[in-house]
Formats: structure tokens, sequence, C-alpha cells
């Protein structure tokens, strides 16, 4: 099962690769994208048997994240087949600087994604730390090629910092990962296993300095990733210079996988009767994330960068969320599923803006609701979403954090949280509205091509979804997300 | 044995100093060849007296890659871009080497404050390991070309293989051949990517990819604010 979880998006991104047909290569993403929806959510049913090896498993937080991949990349399949359509073939004039550019080929493009797909399912199955390891480096490398989709020199630049910066990012938690190995050594000089049961099993026995190391290495190197701040340099370049379909994918599933690998690291530090320290850097780096998003997202002249520092503000509440552990936890993995969705919407209907008015500009875009009459009140039901206004379901879960904090008797904490919220709530609200209101422009930008059946039912299901979670957790989801909380100290 | 893995070990910082003062594209990439076979043999020697199939497949693959398919790919993409060849540090030679010679000393402190497992063989292999690994960051950050931050890249990785040989030398080979593959792909990705680079930008200077910034300096005149 878990084999076929993996094999599938890999095999059909061979064979995007192979195909001529651009229809065809359309259909077979879509279908690949279903296929792997349906096998996540009969994981839903009977939880996968684990590999012998033990490598690969599925445990609670790993199926919420496979869900949650695999739901948003469902929806960018659909969306893609649309833009892919609408993309202007050949040399054409770029809309910034009017240098000509053209696109990457289609079929290399549909075979990273799916790609990209593969390496995320990898993820979000392996239990053996090294397997992990190498999994997200590979999801770095399968989704460089999808960020220079455009082949103008910024997408290049964008392209450019994420792999250098990632990479060596990531290198760091390889090192990570061998002073793990160190630290999981026993003193009769035997092989350490690297499998997550068997760390956690050894528990006190890990040695403590190399336990702390290795975290400390973990946490730098997969937070760079994940783009908790001050790590987070590439995610805005990346983030508005890759197609809209593409950021979605970076936002609300990529950054999540390099989450849970930094839960994987809690885990194994609370083992080791070290919690505190990990804990303690998590409310540290999550609050330094969400006041620097703050300060950016105030003011911010590109649409699209505003929704990247947003991924970085909500990546600092999933990490403040797990350091304050309890019902703070479980707040967590919730959001985590709320903001996935919200800034699916978000990046999604972004596209649909970019497309119709040709500009990433804030100041460019006016009379969104007159000009667009689907995508301009989903971009505002979307803020609203993100932004954690009831009754959409991040407000509930950015809630749960809250009083998870104040619990706790954190009140320092919670000020903080509250302060950098209102900031977020303020720049973002702002903008969006700013973009909404308005006379429309004089010279009609394509809103008929912008709009199509499915560029505007995708990012409006997903908004659904985001407001019956703030309505309504069905009992399965809230006791899987209870499950997952508990894997790093939740209540 | 202890004898010849200290000897690889210095020779490997030798490179990394020598890497430090090339002041030509091509030597770099020469050098990062020569350290690459260097950890070649450090499975070998390392592993203990009778080198075992483990050690042999781990040598043969490191040599292959990178001392033979990464410098190969590497001169293949700067014969292709045709870019001027000096390195054109941000930082001078000589205050390199000294930095490279101030690495050393604090990878010598740094790695006598930890905790040895006993499977380590040589006290001179985590420092070494760890000041080849700040050689690398020092390249990505002080050197302006993309081929230079990928050379610096690849001394990074390099030392994080050697301190993953010598200190956890009973690692599944399944894992470390997947961590040789992830490199090999980063690797070839980023010689895609400064192929594109230097069509783009007739150059393949890092100093030019920086038209991505939050605030810029005069609002309207980037050709931002505009829509066609």
């Amino acid at each position: 099962m878990i084999l076929l979880l993996l094999g599938l998006p890999a095999l059909a991104g061979v064979a995007a690769f192979l195909l001529r047909r651009d229809a065809a290569r359309r259909a077979l993403l879509v279908a690949a994208a279903m296929a792997h929806a349906g096998l996540a959510a009969s994981c839903w049913w009977v939880r996968p048997a684990p590999l012998p090896s033990g490598w690969l498993a599925l445990d609670a937080a790993g199926l919420l994240f496979l869900t949650l991949t695999s739901v948003l990349f469902l929806a960018s399949a659909i969306y893609a087949v649309e833009y892919l359509r609408r993309e202007v073939r050949g040399r054409r004039a770029d809309f910034v600087e009017g240098a000509l550019f053209s696109n990457a080929p289609e079929a290399a493009f549909t075979g990273c994604l799916l790609f990209f797909l593969a390496t995320m399912t990898l993820v979000c199955v392996s239990r053996h730390l090294g397997i992990l390891w190498v999994a997200v480096e590979a999801t770095t490398l399968a989704s460089a090629p999808l960020i220079y989709f455009h082949r103008h020199h910024r997408s290049l630049e964008a392209t450019w910092k994420y792999l250098v910066i990632c990479s060596v990012g990531i290198g760091l938690a390889l090192l990570g990962t061998l002073c793990l190995a160190v630290a999981a050594a026993s003193p009769e000089g035997g092989a350490a296993s690297m499998v997550l049961d068997d760390l956690l099993a050894r528990g006190a026995s890990l040695q403590p300095d190399w336990l702390r190391l290795a975290f400390l290495l973990l946490l730098v190197g997969y937070g760079t990733k994940m783009g908790l701040a001050p790590l987070h340099t590439w995610l805005p370049d990346a983030h508005s210079e890759s197609p809209s379909l593409v950021s979605a994918l970076l936002s609300g599933a990529l950054l999540n996988c390099a989450f849970l690998a930094v839960m994987r690291s809690q885990q194994v530090l609370d083992a080791g009767g070290q919690g505190a320290l990990g804990r303690h850097l998590l409310v540290t780096f999550g609050l330094a994330s969400m006041a620097l998003a703050g300060v950016f997202v105030l003011g911010q002249t590109d649409y699209k960068r505003m929704l990247a520092y947003s991924s970085v503000e909500h990546m600092g509440i999933l990490a403040l969320g797990v350091g304050l552990g309890a019902g703070a936890a479980r707040g967590a993995m919730l959001h985590a599923v709320n903001h996935s969705l919200a800034k699916g919407v978000m990046f999604l209907v972004a596209g649909n803006i970019l497309h119709a008015y040709r500009t990433k500009a804030v100041a460019g875009v006016r009379g969104l609701v007159r000009v667009l009459p689907f995508s301009g009140p989903l971009w505002i039901a979307g803020m609203l979403a993100v932004t954690g206004s009831p009754p959409f379901g991040p407000f509930l879960s950015e809630f749960t954090i809250l009083s998870g904090a104040l619990a706790q008797g954190r009140g320092v904490v919670a000020a903080i949280y509250l302060a950098c919220l209102a900031v977020v709530f303020v720049g973002m609200g702002q903008t969006v509205l700013r973009m909404g209101q308005g006379p429309a422009p004089a010279d009609p930008p394509d809103s008929g091509a912008a709009e199509s059946w499915t560029s505007v039912v995708v990012p409006g299901a997903l908004a659904a979804i985001v407001l019956a979670l703030g309505l309504y957790v069905p009992p399965d989801l809230d006791a899987l997300l209870r499950e997952a909380a508990l894997l790093v100290g939740g209540a | 044995m202890t004898g010849w893995l200290d000897t690889l070990l210095v020779l490997i910082v030798l490179t990394n100093l020598k890497l430090l003062g090339s002041g030509r594209l091509g030597g770099c990439i020469r050098v990062v060849a020569a350290q690459g076979i260097l950890l070649g043999g450090l499975p070998l020697l390392a592993a203990g007296e009778v080198p075992g199939t483990r050690a042999l497949l781990l040598s043969a693959a490191g040599v292959g890659l990178k001392g033979i398919v990464f410098p190969w790919l590497l001169l293949r993409a700067l014969r292709e871009v045709k870019v001027q060849r000096e390195v054109r540090p941000f930082l001078g030679y000589t205050a390199s080497m000294l930095l490279g010679g101030g690495v050393l000393g604090v990878a010598l402190w740094a790695s006598a404050r930890m905790p040895l497992p006993p499977a380590v063989r040589s006290s001179l292999l985590v420092p070494v390991a760890l000041a080849t690994m700040l050689t690398g960051l020092l390249v990505v950050v002080s050197r302006s070309k993309a081929i230079t931050q990928v050379l610096g890249y690849l001394v990074f990785e390099n030392g994080i293989y050697a301190f993953g040989v010598g200190i956890a030398p009973d690692a599944p080979v399944l894992v470390e051949l997947g961590i040789l593959l992830d490199v090999f792909v980063a690797v070839f990705v980023m010689g895609i990517t400064i192929f594109h680079i230097s069509r783009e930008f007739d150059d393949i200077d890092t100093e030019q990819l920086s038209a991505l910034r939050d605030w810029r300096p005069a609002p309207g005149s980037d050709g931002q604010g505009t829509a066609p």
C-alpha cells in the first residue's frame, strides 16, 4: 500500500516525460492526482501495514500531512489543466520588464510536478531519519524546476536562491541526523538504528550532549525548508516567482512536510528527556517568524509576496503551537489543515488575478470584485480565512493555540502572539480590500479568460472546506488530530 | 592504519586551504576533485583492519561521483558558458586562507568539547570534517560566481560525508547511497541552472541575481507598479 502511494506518482511522472500529446499528459496528471487522493483516503479506513524493515510506515501525523498534500495536489492538478491551456505558447513579452521569455517544456513541468508529489509522499511515510533526510532534499530538487517554469531572470534568481539556501540548510539537517546517530551509538560501539521507533524506545539512553546538538542542527536545517525566520529568505522569492499553482503546493504542502520533519526531531528530543530545550526554541522561532511576517506584510507592494510572508507567519504559528504543547499542539495540527487549504485558495485565486490584470503589484489591481465576480469575493473570503476571522477554520485553531498558551500561564507569549496576528490582519486586510474595491480599470482586463469553470470552482471548493472546518470538526478528523498532537506532547 | 588515516585527513585539510587560495575556476574544480578522491579512501581506512563489501562499495561510489562525475559535470558547464575564469572573491585570497586556518582552530577546539564514541578511529577525524564543512560554507558566502557556490556546497557536503563515514560507520548502505544520489542530483540541477544563468545574463556572477527584494529604492521606477 505504502509502496503503491509512492510508486504511482513516480511512474506517472516518468510517463509524463514520455507522453507527446499535451491533452493526454494533462489527463494523466489529473488521473494520477485522483488515484493518489483515493489511496490516501483509503488509509483513513485501514491504516497500511509498515514495511518489514520499519523504514516506511504511516502514523497519525504522517497520515494527516499525507492527506493534506494529496488534497492540495488534486486541487492544483485540476487547476493546472486550465492554467496550462491558457498559457501562451512561444516567446512573449514579460509584463514586468518587457523582456522576451518562454516557458519550460510542459512535459518537464508535469513530470516534475508528479515527482514532487512522490517525494512529499516519501517525507510523510518515512520512519527512518536517513530516508526522511533524503526525501526532504529530494522535494527541493523536484520542485526547483517548477519555480523556473516561466523562464525569465527573476524566476531564475528565485530558483538559484531556493536551490543553494535550501540545499545548504538541509545539509545541516544531515549533519544533525549524523549527530543523532552518535547520540544513539551504544558505549560498546554497536550499530545505532536510525528508525524512529527504535530511537523513541531508546529514550533516556541517548547521549544528552550529542542529542541537543543534533536537535539544534535538525531544527536549523529543516527550519530553513519550513521558512522559520530568520531562515526564511528563499521563501518570498520562490513563492512569488513560481506559477500560482506551484506556489499553492509549496506553501500548503511542502512547508508542512518540513514541519513534519521538525516534529520528528522534537519527538526524539522528548524521548531523550531534553524536550524543554526544543520547546523553548520552537516558541522563540515561532514568535520571531510571526513578528517578521508582520513587518513585511505591512505595506507590501506585491500581493504574491504578501501571501508568502503570510506563510512565514503561519509556519511560526505551527512552531509556536508545538512548542507550547498540550492543548496548543492539537490547535497546531488543526491549524496546519486550515492553513494549507486557505493558502491554497489564496494562491489559486492570485493566479486568476495575475492572469486578468497581468501585474503582481498591489497598486495595479483595482475593482477586483467588479472585474472578476467570482474570484474577487473569493479573494476577500480567503483573506478573512487566512487572517483568522470567524467563522472560518483558522479562527478556531488560532483560538485553540491562544487558550493553550493562557492555560499554561504564558501571558507574554499570548500577548506577542495576539499583537502579531493583529498586525498581519491589518496589513493583509488593507491590501486585499484596496484591491477588491474601487471602480474597474478603464481598459477592461481579460476577465473572461481568467475565470473559467475550473479556475473558480477549485479554490471555491477549498474555501468551502475551510468554512466548514470553522463550524464543525468531524469526529474522525478530531481523533486523528489528537493522535498526531500526542506524538509531540499534545493533549 | 591510523597513520594512513591521519595522513589522508591532513591532505584533506590541505585541499581546503588550496581551494581558498585558488584564483581560477578550473583550478578550484580540480582541487575539489582531488578532495573527492581523497574522501573516497576514507571508508576503507575508517572501517577497520579489513574493509568489507560495504566500505568498498561506498568508496567506489564516493570516488566515482565526487572525484570524477561532479568535476566532469562542472568543467563541462564551465566550457559551455564561456565566462571569465577568475573567481572574483568578495574576500581576498590571503584573508580567505587565514580564515581557513582560523576555521581549523575553531574546529579543533569545538570537537575537543564533545564526548566521542569509541568507533572513531582518529582524533583528527571530527575536527577535519568540521573544518571542511566550515570551509565549504565560507566558499559559498565569500565567492560570487555560481560555480564557486556549487563548489562550496560540494565541499560542505564532503565534510558531512567525512563526518558520517568516520563517526557512524554502521549506517545502512542504502541510506548512504541515497544521500550520494541526492547530492548528485543537486549538482546536476545546479549545473543546469548555471547554464541558464549564463544564457540569461551572459555571466554566472550571482551579483546579477539581485532583482528580488521587498523594498525598492524608488517605488514605481522599477516597472513593478504599472500594468501594460
